[in-house]
């Protein structure tokens, strides 16, 4: 990558405390990075720690959530050494997120419309009727038609409501969109024409966008980057040639075994309700993490070394096309990653 | 059979776990068992009977005595012994209050299951009884039917009277509770089988649903009866209790129609309300807790104080 | 949800829930051993035979129960004729209106104080979970939720005639007696302290358990969550997105309370002597004066029933989620 990345996250490490006062180790050095205008997927089973990463790149998490490590560099100013109150000023006009489950994201009592334009009033970024203007065609950006805006949410279908969320999230015009698992729980045409239209706004705005989902036939549609998670650590990390065609991390092959659709465009009616059910056996506690890899389990290529040693993320670049292809595995051969 | 009892030992023994680490619940539990070690054992904790006068040199009664070593918490108007009183009044207060949540918890445990499992019109029909009910005051209400009941000389006690008209007027809440659990169950996958398989409605009823409602009603009737007590010493301090067999609230009564409260004789109007407060803070804390172990609560909201989610230790900090 | 099916439902339950209690009300007191006069006219008798006769027309006494009394007995009641109390020696409607406002006044005022502090009071103890406000509040709602009303009463009346010389009773000094009351504003304000006290205590407890567990969950809700996410501080989210929400329960709160606050009247106003609906209702229960308890029951659960059906009518426009068709 010869630009500096928009985003740049380094040895991220997150936990959370349970109500029994165990430690869940949610994240250990996550790191990767994302380019003005690229899309990046992060994928991995539930709880592998996708929302949670970005949630701490938000600092949304919830109370008993506690960033222990790392740096998180937007435009080169690490982040989380942002008081709450430069965060709020981020919020937003930089970075904005959809949240999984559109359903609730919205509040009911208050009108669509002056939810879309909130925000651009609350940053001062427009007056009223600028701002009214600019919700309108944010609607029409995401195909709701004006008429509707001041209605509630719960005069909207589920589809619609996910759009409404888009457009909100668009209002002060961020570099970076965080996508939570935008199309889970949309039915499967609704789903295509949510992927499409996120498509469409990457193109016409150059926003960059971090795609988490556990469907990689989405992730196929639609980045350029992919980030696969496994136990609250970086598995896999490349482009998304290097990782559908040359996947290093047993796990990542094993996904993508999982996937035999994955030929077969959108269109064509791939990518809905494509669980990971097909790996035996069930990801790791995050309270009862083991010493070493936390795939070695569930991994059908182990050795001896792999329970006995966490694996590193190496550089595979060497062994797979282009660079910037990161695996941990021990398997792997090449130099450690340099982050 | 083996594992059935296994399986219930280990139930009992986590509850038991949890139920220890909750302060609030051993308080509650604290409470509501002196109380009934009080009530039940009260000849043998004074040593006056309730009805005895206390009289001093002279053969009078020692008439609203303070506290003092022969009768701990003084007299009332007539010389009886303050102490006494409360303790046989304990009686009367947690039995009127046990009984008349039992009959609620009787009633609305009823009624919630057959709205919740039989539905329609049934449900219907419950459900709109209880919001009119809901709707009307309780205390007017319960007034005129105890005073009516009372004058129709049908030789129940007033007591009875007491019970029944509380039971039979605080059923609703439970009843919506059982009904709501009772719904959700229904969704579920085994009662549909159940019936697909020629299961009976009592069996199903018996066999699948009671189990897993029993511990909401436990918990329920424990706040139940916190209030039928409260109830009862409201209506008894209005006089609608047994003269004969004094509760708590009867005393109250005593107290502030024969005027405790001008003569500052602190000790006789003061000890029945607190033991009404003790008991029903007593049980509203097990009840409380008992409902919390049973649907507990989430752990936070999303305003919570974010001032340790960023918890990086300074470099220099001992590593791992 | 349509706002008009649910008006209509709300009316019809209202009116169902006015037939019962008058259903009640007449069959109460006629099950009693003994002339069935007796219900209207008194136990003992001390009116004029005149009077006695007027009521005995005017009810329908002499013949059948149903449909004639009944329905002369409505009729009568329609008219606002409750009969006449034989131990005041006045028409029940005359004696009840006199007494409402006072009734009024103290319900009033205790029922404001108590939801302002109790609203307050949750909010804080909800979105500051845990902290001592909360833990405070808390204990403090728990015993006064155990606290039997007219024993705070009695002990607020002890408390603070002795240490504070407030008065012992009564809603003015007998020096004021029979004077209008907006004549004598300060004395009756004297007199209000220690009864709006104890109500308020009360009360408060239960508002500020509302609010609290109705800001939790309100706080617990995903738009929240995006709320913060747009940047807006604590205060902002609370006060744009999470009161008005919140508030919505309080204000079926209040409808529902209303059937307890005149429970609590009832007692308060014995406690302090003060002379309103609630202390006629107990000396009638005393004296055994049935067409005035009769009266004050009939009067006291209308008023609850539609001021529970304005309540309910209310919330139909505060909550946009009830259409409008």
């Amino acid at each position: 990558m010869t630009e500096t990345p928009l985003l740049s996250i380094r040895h991220l490490d997150v936990n959370f405390i349970m109500p029994d006062g165990q430690t869940a180790r949610a994240l250990e050095d996550v790191s990767f990075d994302v380019s003005p205008g690229q899309t990046i997927g992060l994928v991995g089973e539930s709880g592998c720690g996708k929302t949670t990463t970005l949630m701490s790149i938000m600092r949304l998490l919830p109370s008993n959530g506690r960033i222990t490590g790392g740096q998180v560099f937007y435009n080169g100013l690490d982040m989380l050494t942002f008081s709450e109150r430069q965060m709020r000023d981020y919020r937003w006009k930089e970075m904005s997120i959809i949240f999984q489950g559109a359903m609730n994201a919205l509040n009911p009592v208050m009108k669509v419309g002056d939810q879309v334009g909130e925000a651009i009033l609350l940053h001062n970024l427009m007056d009223q009727s600028q701002a009214n203007r600019r919700v309108d065609e944010l609607l029409e950006l995401v195909g709701i038609p004006k008429s509707r805006r001041d209605q509630y949410p719960h005069q909207y279908s589920g589809g619609m409501r996910q759009r409404a969320m888009i457009a909100m999230a668009l209002a002060c015009a961020p570099s970076l969109l965080f996508a939570d698992e935008p199309t889970t729980a949309l039915d499967v045409m609704i789903q295509a024409q949510v992927l499409e239209l996120l498509k469409e706004i990457q193109q016409k705005l150059g926003l960059a966008i971090v795609l988490v989902t556990h469907d990689l036939g989405v992730v196929a549609e639609v980045c350029d980057s992919v980030v696969v998670m496994y136990g609250g650590k970086v598995a896999e990390y490349g482009n998304a040639d290097q990782i559908y065609n040359q996947p290093q991390h047993p796990y990542t092959q094993r996904l993508l075994e999982s996937f035999p659709d994955l030929n077969r465009t959108v269109d064509q009616g791939a990518g809905s309700d494509q669980t990971l059910a097909s790996i035996p056996g069930t990801p790791p506690r995050l309270t009862e993490l083991p010493a070493g890899c936390r795939f070695e389990p569930r991994c059908h290529l182990r050795i001896e070394r792999c329970s006995q040693e966490a694996p590193k993320l190496i550089d595979v670049s060497a062994i797979t096309a282009g660079k910037g292809h990161f695996a941990a595995c021990h398997l792997c051969q090449g130099p450690e990653a340099a982050f | 059979m083996n594992e059935h009892w296994t399986l219930f030992k280990r139930n009992l023994q986590n509850f038991w776990g949890d139920f220890r680490g909750n302060r609030m619940g051993l308080i509650g539990a604290f409470l509501v068992l002196t109380a009934l070690i009080a009530a039940v054992f009260a000849p043998s904790l004074s040593r006056y009977s309730p009805s005895e006068v206390i009289r001093d040199e002279n053969g009078r009664g020692l008439t609203f005595a303070p506290p003092s070593v022969h009768a701990p918490l003084g007299t009332d108007d007539a010389g009886r012994d303050v102490w006494t009183q409360l303790i046989y009044g304990a009686r009367i207060s947690m039995t009127v209050g046990f009984l008349a949540g039992f009959i609620a918890m009787f009633v609305g445990s009823l009624f919630g299951i057959t709205a919740g499992y039989f539905g329609g019109w049934v449900d219907n029909l419950l459900m709109r009884t209880t919001d009119v009910l809901l709707v009307i005051p309780d205390l007017p209400l319960m007034i005129v039917l105890v005073a009516t009941l009372r004058q129709m000389q049908l030789k129940i006690s007033p007591l009875t009277v007491l019970i029944l008209v509380i039971g039979l007027l605080y059923w609703t809440s439970t009843a919506r509770l059982i009904r709501s659990q009772v719904l959700t169950i229904k969704e579920r996958q085994f009662v549909a089988r159940a019936r697909a398989i020629g299961a009976g409605h009592f069996h199903i009823i018996r066999k699948h649903i009671l189990p897993q409602i029993m511990p909401l009603i436990v918990a329920n009737t424990v706040l139940i009866i916190s209030t039928a007590i409260l109830v009862e010493s409201g209506l008894a301090f209005l006089g609608l209790g047994d003269p004969t067999q004094p509760s708590w609230g009867t005393m109250l009564n005593f107290a502030f129609s024969r005027n405790a409260v001008t003569n500052g004789a602190w000790w006789f109007y003061l000890p029945p309300g607190l033991a009404i407060v003790w008991i029903s803070l007593g049980c509203v804390l097990l009840g409380n807790v008992l409902e919390e172990m049973l649907n507990p609560r989430l752990t936070g909201h999303n305003l919570e104080d974010e001032r340790h989610m960023v918890s990086i230790p300074a470099p220099g900090a001992s590593s791992d | 949800m349509n706002r008009r099916d649910y008006l209509i439902r709300k009316l019809g339950l209202a009116l169902v829930t006015i037939f019962v209690v008058v259903i009640i009300n007449f069959l109460l007191f006629r099950v009693l051993p003994g002339d069935p006069v007796r219900s209207v006219i008194g136990r003992n008798v001390r009116i004029s035979a005149d009077t006695q006769q007027a009521l005995r027309e005017q009810f329908g006494l002499d013949k059948p129960i149903f449909p004639d009394q009944f329905l002369d007995t409505l009729g009568q009641w329609a008219r606002g004729n409750l009969g006449v109390s034989w131990s005041l020696r006045k028409p029940v409607n005359e004696i009840l209106l006199s007494k409402l406002w006072n009734t009024l006044l103290l319900i009033g005022i205790g029922q404001i104080l108590a939801i302002l502090l109790g609203v307050t009071l949750g909010l804080i103890a909800g979105w500051k979970r845990k902290s001592a406000v909360d833990v405070g509040a808390l204990t403090f709602s728990l015993i006064a939720w155990a606290t039997p009303t007219f024993w705070l009463g009695i002990i607020l009346l002890a408390a603070g005639s002795t240490w504070l010389g407030l008065p012992t009773g009564g809603i003015v000094s007998p020096a004021n007696v029979g004077k209008p009351l907006y004549t004598v504003i300060p004395d009756v304000a004297h007199h209000l302290i220690l009864p709006t006290l104890t109500l308020t205590i009360l009360y408060l407890g239960e508002y500020m358990l509302i609010m609290r567990s109705s800001i939790l969950e309100v706080l617990s809700e995903d738009y929240i969550l995006t709320a913060k996410a747009k940047g807006m501080s604590h205060w902002q989210v609370l006060r744009k997105h999470a009161l008005k929400n919140a508030m919505l329960p309080i204000v079926t709160l209040i409808a529902l309370n209303l059937g307890f606050t005149v429970s609590g009247a009832i007692y308060i106003e014995t406690v302090f002597s003060y002379d309103g609906l609630g202390k006629m209702f107990q000396i009638a229960l005393v004296k055994q004066d049935y067409p005035l308890l009769q009266g004050a029951f009939l009067l006291l659960a209308i008023s609850v029933i539609i001021a529970n059906m304005l309540a309910d009518i209310l919330y139909t426009y505060l909550d946009p989620r009830v259409k409008a068709t």
